[in-house]
């Protein structure tokens, strides 16, 4: 409870207090510091309630089970190590002039704010207080992507803005929806709001407007999350902003919209007691799984391309959630962590190689290794773990997705393949050059800090190698969980 | 006051409503589009003012003088504030062709009673047809900002949509819980001034308040689109 209290509230307090402190660098000691409170916590709070199953916090306002804790801790844990390299990267961007002093402590305030979002979002019990919280981690991240205010961060922040906020607003019309029948079972209050009511009510309510709900919820969380064709805003809001932030929509925010859709799929199911809602995510799934491994091909921006990468594993994710068995919602989850951890590990190679190119595109960086031996390495073993290769975590829940396919929809199988192999060859395709090619004279010295990057492939390592007892247990709740409510 | 009288004023407000969200699609006066959306705000919030009266939901004074403050004297203000600065109030809109965009927001109005058709009426027909009405409005404030190439008639366009929301909120589940509806309201206040913050900027950096010039530094990035 009291960690609870604590995991919420620190990144809130550690956002005023940085909207207030002007050395660059002092604010990035006590961004850092912040974040790593605010794990250290959400660690203390992840093993109360493993202990207990669930927890609800302050009356019904705050629900905490193995599914949502598990999003939490690894929340926090990416939102620190990601402060740890922001660190030196954005003392360098203030270097070359791209931010200013007032700017970056724009920067450290919305950052923390953001993490009080995604927070508050995945442990609220409230569908509305969800609905609140994801729209306020956005605002936060709209301002980050038009830090640098070049004409394309301006374009991009205003294109991610008008399209979430549109996703967005068709999903409070849905939870508008849900409301309507639910206040008829559980009366006109915050009751029929309360998710752990509405989970375990679910078969009162009118199957007709859930599914009419559900087709709301799906395309307007679904746009956050990134699914084609509402896609349209992602790789310009990743390619444009910050490194640090490209780094934490893709390995956070993303997940907290599927974390949504997901809870709204558990409700529905119990209500049509079909697999409508399951059936509709695999169809999102799947076309955007092979609509982003072909447009990956494409892209002449390093970050660009590792966005849509980000699409493609999202829609892996829905795809995952909507087959909806036990095995299934298991590689979703661990897919989740792996994908987040590889992800943002990939954005801070990327980033410090960016910032010794001095570019983005792809075509003008040109022999990594051979400048930094680290990046090099880094860049080239975070898009093996991220295609899916042995012994990396990735493969080990694309694997249990790929046996969970087999076993419901076999000739499924075939499509998510093929997507998954498209993907991978145009990964390496780029990588391939940008690592071993020419060295390019441009190359530049910048402070690297290669300390977070070894930690999050580490981690995916051992992931894919052994996953410990504890969290296999959690993985196996927080599963067990999700596919209750499935026929 | 009788309780079929009440919700026959509710029923012809929801008929209003509807009726501006069309009048906002056909206006290209930059001044006219302001007026019609703070009129949309004030008659939301006369609306919630009526449902909480007919339904005895005190909560819902609240939010309507919370609408009253809000989307029916500070938003248009502040809107009309930023026109002045830009001056750009006098300006003149161009629409896409206005009678295709009139008949499909028809179409869409339409298509939004059929999918409400399905639901059950547990309470009365009223509800239905609020929820459907509401659906409408979501839906033409959306085709509304498709067919703006304007930054300012395109937030216009995306604050009608959250109107229709708080509208469906209201005419069809008599207001959410005031502690989600006072979220909303923070959430779309802070939304308002993001926007604000933006339109210098966007009018800074591109001397212009058009989409298309905007959406033209991300082209030559992206040959997929």
């Amino acid at each position: 409870m009291n960690f609870f209290v604590a995991t919420l509230l620190t990144p809130l307090i550690g956002g005023l207090i940085l909207g207030m402190v002007r050395p660059p660098r002092l604010a990035a000691r006590i961004n850092v510091l912040v974040s790593s409170l605010t794990f250290t916590f959400s660690l203390f709070l992840a093993f109360e309630v493993l202990g207990k199953n669930s927890i609800t916090a302050m009356g019904s306002w705050f629900y905490l089970d193995a599914y949502n804790v598990f999003l939490v801790a690894l929340t926090a844990f990416v939102g620190m190590t990601t402060t740890i390299f922001s660190k030196p990267y954005m003392q360098h961007e203030l270097e070359i002039g791209r931010v200013n002093e007032r700017r970056l402590r724009l920067y450290h305030s919305m950052y923390q704010l953001f993490q009080f979002g995604m927070l508050l979002g995945f442990t609220t019990n409230n569908i509305g207080v969800l609905w609140v919280s994801l729209e306020l981690a956005t605002l936060a991240t709209v301002l980050l992507v038009s830090l640098y205010r070049t004409p394309a961060s301006i374009a991009a922040a205003w294109k991610y803005f008008i399209l979430c906020g549109m996703g967005i607003a068709l999903a409070l019309f849905g939870t508008v929806l849900v409301f309507f029948t639910s206040s008829v079972v559980l009366g006109h209050g915050n009751e029929a709001l309360t998710w752990s009511l509405l989970y375990s009510h679910a078969s009162e309510l009118d199957p007709a407007v859930m599914s009419i709900a559900f087709c709301f919820l799906m395309v307007g969380y679904g746009t956050k999350v990134g699914l084609v064709p509402m896609h349209a805003w992602l790789p310009d809001a990743h390619g444009e902003g910050p490194t640090p932030v490209s780094a934490v929509l893709s390995g956070l925010l993303l997940n907290l919209a599927l974390y949504a859709l997901v809870r709204f799929k558990m409700i529905v199911d119990g209500s049509t007691n079909t697999d409508m809602a399951g059936h509709i995510m695999m169809g999102f799934g799947m076309v955007s799984l092979l609509v982003a491994a072909m447009s990956l091909n494409k892209q002449t921006d390093i970050k660009r391309m590792f966005s849509f990468s980000s699409i493609e594993h999202m829609a892996l994710m829905t795809f995952a959630f909507g087959i909806g068995t036990p095995l299934a919602a298991f590689a979703a989850l661990l897919h989740m962590t792996v994908h987040s951890l590889v992800k943002s590990g990939i954005f801070f190679t990327v980033g410090h190689a960016a910032q010794m190119m001095g570019t983005q595109k792809m075509a003008e960086i040109r022999g990594l290794i051979f400048h930094h031996p680290g990046v090099g390495w880094g860049l080239l073993i975070g898009t093996a773990a991220i295609t899916g290769f042995p012994p990396f975590g990735v493969f080990m829940s694309e694997f249990l997705l790929f046996t969970a396919t087999l076993e419901a929809y076999p000739w499924l199988s075939v499509l998510l393949l093929l997507g998954l192999l498209i993907a991978m060859a145009g990964l390496f395709r780029f990588v391939q050059p940008m690592v071993y090619g020419d060295p390019s004279p441009q190359a530049k010295k910048v402070h690297i800090n290669m300390v977070p990057i070894y930690i999050h492939f580490g981690l995916a390592l051992l992931l894919g190698l052994t996953i410990p007892e504890f969290l296999a247990h959690w993985y196996h709740q927080a599963a067990a969980l999700i596919t209750r409510g499935a026929v | 006051m009788s309780a079929s009288f009440a919700q026959q004023l509710i029923d012809g407000m929801a008929a209003l409503t509807l009726l501006i969200s069309f009048a906002l699609l056909a206006q290209h006066r930059m001044l006219s589009v302001l007026h019609w959306f703070a009129a949309q705000g004030l008659l939301l919030s006369a609306t919630a003012a009526l449902v909480g009266y007919s339904s005895g939901e005190h909560e819902l004074y609240v939010s309507a003088l919370m609408t009253f403050v809000l989307k029916g004297l500070l938003m248009p203000w502040m809107l009309w504030r930023v026109i002045r600065k830009l001056h750009v109030h006098r300006e003149v809109e161009p629409l896409m062709n206005s009678g295709v965009t009139i008949i499909i927001a028809v179409a869409v109005t339409l298509f939004s009673f059929h999918i409400m058709q399905p639901i059950e009426v547990t309470s009365d027909l009223m509800t239905r047809n609020s929820m459907a009405i509401a659906m409408a409005c979501v839906l033409l404030s959306m085709l509304m900002m498709i067919t703006r190439k304007k930054a300012i008639t395109q937030v216009i366009g995306f604050l009608a949509v959250e109107n229709s929301l708080f509208f469906a909120a209201i005419g069809a589940t008599n207001g959410m819980p005031l502690v989600v509806e006072i979220g909303i309201a923070f959430d779309v206040l802070i939304a308002a001034l993001i926007f604000g913050l933006f339109f210098f900027q966007i009018r800074n950096t591109f001397d212009s308040m058009e989409i298309d010039t905007m959406n033209a530094s991300l082209i030559h990035k992206d040959d997929d689109e």
